[in-house]
C-alpha cells in the first residue's frame, strides 16, 4: 500500500463565535479519527486578519480550505455533518 | 447624467440615490444610515436599483460604496451595467468596491456557518475606502444555503444590527415573486420587512407583450411617500421612475405669453394664440388634418427660433415632411439648421412608459421648447391600455413644468357623428382642446374645426371649415343658415347666392328710383299743364266779368242816355 497522503488544512474562523468554535473540535477530532499523525491545521481568525479573508476570498465562515493534496477543496460550516466532509476530502471508501 | 433640478431640497436624513423619479416619491431618497429591503421577482431591477442608488452616491455625494453580490460575479454586474455609463471602472479605484460571495457549484457545505467572518472583512474595507453605503444583493442565495429558519433568521438580524451599529446606509436586495405573493411565503423575507426601516417592491409584468414595470414604497418608516405604485423603466441611464407627483408647492411658471398656432385665423379664433407651455390637444377621425395642424403648429416654432421636436408614430419623418410641404407647410428648411427634430417612432413596440422616457430625453438634451405628439393615441397601443392614460398625464405634466409647449394630435378610433371623446381619456387634463371632424352634407365631407375648450381664454365658439391649399392652411368663415354651419359647396353656394341678392337689390333701387323719378316728371308736368289752364281759365273768366260789367255800364249808361235824349228826370 502506498504511503497515505500529509494533509494540509486551512480553516478560517470568525473569532469564537459558536460556528467557528465547533468547526475547530469538528476538524480536530475528524483529523484524530481519519488522519491520526498526518495532518497540518493553519487557523485564521478572520476577525484578526479582515483583509486575508478579502484576500482569500472568503467570506462565509467557518471555511475549510484543503490545501494538499491536490485538488484544493473548500467546504464551509461548522462541519458538522461530517459524511459530506469525508466525501470532499477523499477519505469516503 | 447630473442631478436634475427637479430634485427636491436635500435633506439631511435622506441618502438621494440619484434615481430620477424616486428621490422625488420618497421626498429625497433613502433612509440615511438605515436599511433599505428591495424585493421583486427576477430580473425586476433589483440589482440595478441597488447599484444605481450606490454609484450615484459615490459620484455625487462623495459617499463611497461596497457592492456584495452573492449571486452574480462582480464581472458580469460591472460588464452588463458598462451601459449605462456609470464608469464603474474609475469608481473602483476608490470610491467602489465589490465583494464576490458566491457560492460556487463545487462549495460544500457541512453544518452550520454564519456571516460574522464577511462583516469583519467588510468592516475593514469600509473603514480603508470610507465607505457610507453598502448593498446585499441577492441574500436569498445565502439564506437558502443556511437552510435553516431560526439561522436565516439570526444572520439577516446580524447583518442589519450590523449596518444599524456602523451607521451604513444599507440596500438588501431579495428575490420576491412580486407583489402578490410578496414575502408571504418566505418567512426570513417578511422578517425582514419588519425589520428595515423602507421597503421597496418592484414588479415585472409582460401585458399583451408589453414590458411594465412598476415600483412600490411598501415602507418608510418615519418618512411621507407616494404610496401607489409608480411605474419605472430600465433606461439607458439606469432605472428611471415616473415621479413627477412630488408634493410640495406648485413649480409650474404660469405664462401669459402667447404663440402661434402657425394659422392666422386660428389664432384669431383663440384671440391671440396657444399659451405658452400649456398643452393643446387636437383630437379627430383618419384624415381630418391633424397632422396639418401639428406641422403648422412646428414650423411657427421654429420660424421663431424655437428648437421643435416633432414625434411621430405614424408616418416616417421624411414623408410627414413631404406631405406636409403640400400645404405650404415647409419643414425641410428648419430640419436642415437643426431646429427641428423629428422623431419617428412608427410601429415601435414599446411600452408606454420607455416612449414618455426617449421623448423626455430628447427633449431634454435638445432643450426643446415646442413639442409635437402625432398621435398621442399610439400611447394606447394593445398592452399599454391601463398605464397609457397614467404616461399621458406625467407627459402633460413633465412638459408644463419644463416650460414647454405640447401640441398632440389624438386619434378617435369610431367615427361617429358625435363622439368627441379621446381613446386616451386626456381631453380633460389638457388646457387647449380643438375637435376636427368631418361634416357631411350634400354629398361632400368638409373639415369643420371646433375649439372645444381653452383655458383661461377668449375662443370662438363657432365650427369653422378648415381649408387646405397648396398656398398654406386657413380657415374659412362661417355661414350659419337654419342652425347648420354651411361648407365646401353649400357655403360657395351660399356666398354666390348673396352675391346675387345683393346685385339684384342695387339694380332693384336703381329701377325704382328712375321710376320714381319719371313719375315726379310727369307729375310736374301735370301740375305745371294744370297750373296753365288755371290762369287760362282765371283769364278767361276774368275776360268774362269784364265783359258783362262793360255791358251793364253800356246799358246804364245807354237808358240815361236815352232818357237824357227823352228828356226823363234821373231818378
Amino acid at each position: 500500500m502506498k504511503k497515505p497522503a500529509h494533509f494540509k488544512f486551512r480553516l478560517y474562523v470568525a473569532g469564537d463565535s459558536p460556528n467557528s468554535a465547533q468547526a475547530v473540535t469538528n476538524l480536530k477530532a475528524l483529523c484524530h479519527e481519519h488522519l491520526p499523525e498526518r495532518h497540518e491545521i493553519e487557523i485564521v481568525d478572520v476577525m484578526r486578519e479582515p483583509k486575508r479573508a478579502l484576500t482569500d476570498a472568503v467570506s462565509l465562515t467557518p471555511m475549510l480550505v484543503k490545501l494538499s493534496p491536490a485538488p484544493i477543496r473548500k467546504i464551509v460550516g461548522n462541519l458538522g455533518h461530517r459524511e459530506p466532509v469525508l466525501q470532499s476530502l477523499g477519505l469516503k471508501s | 447624467m447630473s442631478r436634475k433640478k427637479n430634485t427636491p431640497v436635500p435633506n439631511p436624513a435622506k441618502a438621494p440615490t440619484g434615481i430620477d423619479g424616486f428621490d422625488e416619491i420618497t421626498d429625497g431618497g433613502l433612509p440615511r444610515g438605515r436599511t433599505t429591503l428591495i424585493e421583486g421577482g427576477a430580473g425586476s431591477g433589483k440589482t440595478i436599483m441597488g447599484l444605481q442608488s450606490l454609484v450615484n452616491g459615490a459620484r455625487f455625494d462623495n459617499e463611497p460604496g461596497i457592492f456584495v453580490a452573492f449571486e452574480e460575479s462582480s464581472e458580469r454586474i460591472v460588464a452588463n451595467a458598462a451601459k449605462f455609463g456609470w464608469d464603474l471602472v474609475a469608481l473602483q479605484k476608490k470610491k467602489l468596491f465589490f465583494l464576490d460571495v458566491q457560492p460556487t457549484p463545487d462549495l460544500v457545505q457541512s453544518g452550520g456557518f454564519d456571516l460574522s467572518g464577511m462583516l469583519a472583512s467588510l468592516e475593514a474595507k469600509a473603514r480603508e475606502i470610507k465607505a457610507k453605503r453598502i448593498v446585499f444583493d441577492a441574500i436569498d442565495v445565502v439564506l437558502a444555503l443556511l437552510n435553516d429558519p431560526v439561522a436565516e433568521r439570526r444572520e439577516v438580524y446580524r447583518l442589519h444590527q450590523w449596518l444599524l451599529a456602523r451607521g451604513f446606509t444599507g440596500i438588501i436586495t431579495a428575490k420576491a415573486g412580486g407583489y402578490e405573493t410578496n414575502a408571504a411565503n418566505r418567512p426570513q423575507l417578511s422578517f425582514m420587512q419588519f425589520m428595515v426601516d423602507c421597503s421597496i417592491a418592484l414588479n415585472h409584468e409582460v401585458i399583451q407583450g408589453v414590458s411594465q414595470r412598476n415600483l412600490r414604497v411598501v415602507k418608510y418608516r418615519g418618512s411621507s411617500f407616494e404610496e401607489n405604485e409608480s411605474p419605472f423603466v430600465i433606461g439607458s441611464a439606469g432605472l428611471e421612475v415616473a415621479g413627477l407627483r412630488y408634493m410640495g408647492e406648485s413649480r409650474v411658471k404660469v405664462s401669459n405669453e402667447r404663440i402661434s398656432t402657425g394659422v392666422a385665423r386660428l389664432d384669431t379664433m383663440l384671440s391671440g394664440g396657444y399659451y405658452r407651455s400649456s398643452s393643446v390637444l387636437i383630437t379627430g377621425f383618419p384624415g381630418t388634418s391633424k397632422t396639418t395642424l401639428c406641422g403648422a403648429f412646428a414650423e411657427a416654432a421654429c420660424a421663431r427660433g424655437e428648437r421643435s421636436l416633432y414625434v411621430s408614430f405614424d408616418s416616417d419623418a421624411n414623408e410627414l415632411i413631404r406631405n406636409l410641404a403640400s400645404v405650404n407647410i415647409r419643414l425641410q428648411r428648419f430640419v436642415k439648421s437643426g431646429l427641428l427634430l423629428t422623431k419617428s417612432a412608427r410601429m415601435t413596440t414599446a411600452s408606454a412608459e420607455i416612449h414618455l422616457m426617449r421623448i423626455r430625453n430628447l427633449a431634454q438634451i435638445n432643450h426643446v421648447r415646442c413639442l409635437v405628439i402625432d398621435p398621442l393615441s399610439a400611447l394606447a397601443t394593445a398592452g399599454n391600455e391601463e398605464t397609457s392614460l397614467g404616461v399621458a398625464q406625467r407627459l402633460f405634466d413633465w412638459a408644463k413644468l419644463s416650460g414647454i409647449t405640447l401640441v398632440c394630435s389624438s386619434l378617435l378610433q369610431q367615427p361617429g357623428p358625435q363622439v368627441e371623446g379621446t381613446s386616451i381619456q386626456v381631453s380633460t387634463i389638457s388646457d387647449t382642446w380643438i375637435h376636427l371632424n368631418y361634416m357631411v352634407n350634400a354629398g361632400e365631407r368638409n373639415r369643420g374645426l371646433s375649439i372645444i375648450k381653452s383655458r383661461g381664454m377668449s375662443h370662438s365658439n363657432q365650427v369653422r371649415e378648415l381649408i387646405l391649399s397648396d398656398a398654406g392652411v386657413t380657415l374659412a368663415d362661417a355661414y350659419t343658415a337654419g342652425g347648420e354651419v354651411l361648407m365646401g359647396t353649400m357655403r360657395w353656394e351660399k356666398e354666390r347666392a348673396e352675391r346675387a341678392a345683393r346685385e339684384e337689390t342695387h339694380v332693384a333701387t336703381k329701377l325704382s328710383q328712375v321710376t320714381f323719378d319719371s313719375e315726379e316728371a310727369l307729375l310736374e308736368v301735370r301740375l305745371k299743364a294744370a297750373q296753365l289752364e288755371l290762369d287760362l281759365k282765371r283769364a278767361e273768366k276774368q275776360a268774362m266779368t269784364r265783359t258783362a260789367t262793360n255791358r251793364k255800364e253800356e246799358l246804364l249808361n245807354g237808358s240815361t242816355h236815352l232818357r237824357e235824349l227823352r228828356g226823363m228826370d234821373a231818378a
